[in-house]
């Protein structure tokens, strides 16, 4: 089911959380709403739910007006952070729920009922554990017949929020896999919230990256990461280094030297460079950036230094190989092999 | 296409998780006029009944001769049960809190006993054995020292429905605690009475008072345990629930109700001490209720 | 808590787990001396009488027609009074949780007013609302139906006694049952109705149960409140603590033993079920209703 999110505003007692957003959902894909907190990428989720209503805009679910429609009719599952299970039911009734609620006319008989449920507790790996209370599972088992529980109902879309927030670095890593591929399997279209951005690159089809009520951008994982369209963007998804740097004569200058790299279609004035710290190289040349060495840690298989760059006490990171001979040195000059300018602020 | 709009409208208004004003209201109508009529009119009616006869009825009922026994006595029953509670419930929550022993959970039970007693079996319990058929009562009385039907069996019988009251306010709140702040007072060089003056007693104090207000105003309070062993001597061993029961029963309701009218007040006022108790130090009262 | 570990005597038992902090042993057996004192002796003494008496005794003297007819006037309303309290308390205890209204906070206050209120006062007061020239009473009475000196007076006496430990009971347990869990149940298609009557009243359940045994109790044991509402007539608006006391203002200390000893018997019944219920709801649903 295609989901569009039209023009949306949603004030919380006059209190903007979502100014003007709107969002295409593409059937059948896995979407990622990623964002600090704070940034509405929830408010949306429950907006698209029906959980909350709009101040303004609409929300189709296809070519229908969902915003019209109560939480009840619009048929959506939903995965909550702290998995909602109800206590007093055992798994299969939990899993069945959805379905018991409809009314008789819409309401599978008890036998096709447990058929179903059945059916999904293999899904979800949990065969056997239909009798226990949600009390007697782990978390990360907990979330998956949250997610069986959702998908009982053969939602139009499926909605996550946060699904794996609570659970250890672990099991969420493990999860994450699993949920890729019962997406893949089943087909649903599916939005999750997140904010760890490793876990929205790994796993989504695009991801829309949200801040402070708006839309930063949306893209596949490799665009956003490659080619972010905004300092947020740049700074908030991967590593990133920046200073402020000069446009004069089509060249980037730093502290009244030129530093190698064309300015594009770049307005002369002040502006601010990015760079991904792992995306350099170290050269020998007037024409870079070059820096005093104020700490040097090792990350891993990398060299993590930090270099203060003229006088101004700029700081920027780049990565070394840890083994690599300058990683010894108090000076190093380098260039960005790939970067990105943007308006000074 | 009139029917959507307006449902529509309906869904835009109530949240999923929450009833329709109309609904809302109507509930909280009903829940209102239930409290209303069970708890606020009998209030109300003490008050009323009280002054029925003018200020100055209301004043010369209190202050006749044995209205004036009965607050006394009243007074000086809760003087001696409720610091002896006190003490209690500060060494059995010592006890229960800090130190892991066999048969705690027990023991805790133990202590909410006497609320699962009926108060006219409190009092019951002391006729049996220091009355007429007992070996203790004709002992001591040989000795000269009268427990029933003095005051003695009514202290006795007050401590025995008020006992849980400080104990299961501190218990929860000190384990809550733990053990940490006593263990650091103690490896600093305090000794353990200067640990309980000032490193304990400071963090529960208003659980202690929140204990105190309970337990004081039952000790004042109780009638059904004190009816049975105080023998209801006029001027002498009726506190002022007693007292009231009598006026009461002589037909003298003005005087029944401004003696009982005191009492609504000592009600009131505990209440109130007890909410302001609870929205001050909430947290420092109760130790996480829900858990 | 290492440390206790370490220090702790290679023994299979033993009594207590070893600690700096001084003063088991006085607070320990004061409180044991002081609860001997006040609350096992005088119990134990109650339980020697009765014992005395011998089974065909014992039996007999339960079975008197005027125990039994009391015995069924305090478990009959208190089992209605109890079963009233539920429904409003249950009702009250959402309302005071779930919804914002002007002095929402003083009526939640005023819950604990039968807490605190001395009991004869209470009695009196409804004694005077109830009567047939009451405020209450006045209402029912063109209709024949009396109130005050009757059962239906216990009834009323025993609802307002017990109504704090049902609303007390179930109100923390409700503020608990987490949002989320409504909105899960939203989502997945159930009607609001459908959602408090499967989702939300079925968490409450042991709670409701608690404060229900809990009203019970308190009613079957109220005295003071009672009595003066009551009409006090032997086999229709006799309770039976009133007839201990009659029994002990007769000098008939073994007629009074008995009675209190099924009462006591039964009571302790309650509160067993009452921790069977909250152990339960603890290891089904991870919580308790304390």
């Amino acid at each position: 089911m295609e989901v569009r999110v039209q023009n949306v505003r949603k004030e919380f007692d006059r209190f903007p959380a979502l100014h003007d957003v709107s969002l295409d959902i593409h059937s059948g894909e896995l979407i990622a709403l990623l964002g600090p907190s704070g940034s509405g990428k929830t408010t949306l989720l429950r907006l698209i739910a029906g959980l909350e209503m709009p101040t303004q805009g609409k929300i189709f679910f296809g070519d229908v007006d969902a915003s019209e429609k109560s939480v009840q009719e619009r048929n959506i599952g939903f995965v909550f952070q702290h998995y909602a299970l109800f206590r007093h039911m055992t798994i299969l009734e939990n899993i069945s729920f959805g379905l018991k609620v409809r009314p008789r006319s819409t309401r599978p008989p008890s036998g096709e009922i447990r058929r179903r449920a059945m059916e999904l507790l293999d899904l979800v790996q949990l065969s056997g554990l239909e009798k226990r209370y949600p009390n007697q599972l782990s978390g990360g088992q907990r979330q998956r017949v949250a997610l069986a529980r959702a998908l009982a109902i053969e939602p139009a879309v499926l909605l996550l929020d946060e699904p794996f927030g609570a659970l250890d670095a672990q099991v969420r890593r493990e999860l994450r896999k699993w949920l890729r591929e019962i997406h893949d399997r089943t087909g649903h279209t599916t939005v999750f919230v997140t904010h760890d951005q490793e876990e929205a690159l790994e796993l989504s089809d695009r991801l829309c990256v949200m801040s402070q009520g708006k839309i930063e951008q949306v893209g596949t994982p490799d665009t956003v990461y490659d080619y972010p369209t905004s300092p947020f963007v740049f700074g908030f998804i991967g590593e990133s280094s920046t200073l402020p740097v000069v446009v004069e004569n089509n060249e980037l200058w730093v502290g009244g030297r030129a530093i190698g790299l064309p300015a594009g279609d770049a307005k002369p004035g002040n502006a601010r460079l990015f760079f991904r710290p792992h995306d350099v190289d170290l050269i020998e040349a007037d024409a870079s950036l070059a820096g005093v060495v104020t700490t040097a840690r090792r990350v891993g298989g990398t060299r993590r230094v930090e270099l203060e760059i003229g006088g101004a006490g700029h700081l920027v990171e780049v990565d070394l190989p840890f083994d690599h001979p300058a990683g010894e040195k108090t000076r190093l000059s380098f260039r960005p092999r790939r970067w990105k300018l943007f308006p000074a602020e | 296409m009139a029917a959507t709009k307006l449902r529509a409208r309906v869904h835009r208004r109530v949240s999923p998780t929450s009833e329709s004003p109309l609904v809302q209201w109507t509930l909280i109508g009903i829940a209102l006029l239930f409290m209303a009529v069970i708890l606020l009119l009998p209030l109300y009616a003490v008050f009323h009944e009280a002054f029925v006869k003018g200020v100055g009825a209301f004043f010369a009922a209190l202050g006749e001769r044995d209205a004036q026994a009965a607050i006394r006595l009243t007074l000086l029953v809760a003087a001696i049960a409720v610091p002896l509670n006190v003490v209690f419930g500060l060494a059995a929550s010592w006890a229960i809190a800090k130190f892991e022993f066999k048969g705690k959970a027990f023991l805790i039970t133990l202590i909410d006993l006497p609320f699962s007693v009926s108060p006219v079996i409190s009092g019951l319990v002391y006729v049996l054995l220091f009355g007429a058929g007992s070996f203790l009562g004709p002992f001591l009385k040989s000795y000269g020292i009268e427990v029933l039907f003095a005051l003695p069996g009514i202290v006795l019988a007050t401590i025995f429905v008020t006992f849980p009251f400080v104990a299961r306010e501190l218990i929860p709140l000190m384990q809550d605690q733990g053990t940490g702040d006593e263990e650091a007072a103690l490896s600093l060089g305090a000794n353990g009475w200067q640990t309980f003056w000032r490193v304990t007693l400071p963090n529960i104090k208003w659980g202690l008072l929140y204990g105190v207000l309970l337990c004081n105003a039952r000790a004042m309070g109780e009638f059904g345990a004190v009816a049975v062993v105080s023998g209801k001597i006029r001027g002498q061993t009726t506190t002022m629930p007693l007292q009231v029961e009598m006026l009461y029963n002589e037909y003298n309701a003005a005087a029944a109700f401004a003696l009982a009218s005191l009492l609504a007040l000592l009600a009131l006022v505990t209440l109130v001490l007890k909410t302001a108790l609870e929205w001050r130090f909430g947290d420092e009262i109760a130790a996480g209720g829900g858990h | 808590m290492s440390a206790a570990v370490s220090f702790a005597p290679r023994r299979g038992w033993s009594f207590r787990q070893p600690s700096v902090i001084p003063g088991f042993g006085l607070t320990l057996g004061f409180t044991l001396t002081y609860f001997s004192l006040i609350i096992l002796i005088p119990l134990l003494a109650l339980a020697i009488r009765s014992a005395g008496l011998g089974p065909e005794g014992f039996w007999k003297a339960a079975t008197d027609a005027r125990v039994l007819g009391s015995l069924r006037v305090s478990f009959v309303t208190a089992l209605i009074a109890a079963g009233v309290n539920v429904v409003f308390g249950t009702l009250i205890a959402w309302v005071l949780v779930r919804y914002r209204f002007p002095g929402r906070r003083i009526f939640d206050a005023i819950i604990d007013l039968p807490f605190a209120l001395p009991t004869a006062v209470a009695g009196i007061a409804l004694t005077a609302i109830y009567a047939p020239n009451g405020t209450i009473g006045a209402l029912f009475a063109p209709l024949g139906w009396r109130i005050a000196y009757t059962p239906s007076g216990i009834v009323i006496a025993m609802i307002f006694i017990g109504l704090p430990f049902v609303v007390r009971t179930i109100q923390p347990i409700l503020e608990e049952v987490s949002h989320e869990v409504e909105e899960a149940s939203a989502t997945l298609g159930a009607s609001r109705f459908q959602t408090i009557t499967r989702i939300i009243l079925p968490s409450l359940t042991p709670a409701i149960l608690t404060g229900f045994a809990l009203a019970f109790a308190r009613g079957v044991g109220e005295y003071g409140s009672i009595i003066f509402i009551a009409g006090n007539i032997p086999f229709v608006s006799e309770i039976a603590p009133l007839l201990i006391y009659i029994r002990l203002q007769e000098f008939n200390y073994v007629g009074a033993t008995v009675i209190a000893t099924v009462m006591l018997l039964l009571s302790f019944a309650l509160l067993f079920v009452i921790n069977l219920i909250q152990a339960w709801s603890r290891r089904r649903y991870g919580y308790g209703s304390n």
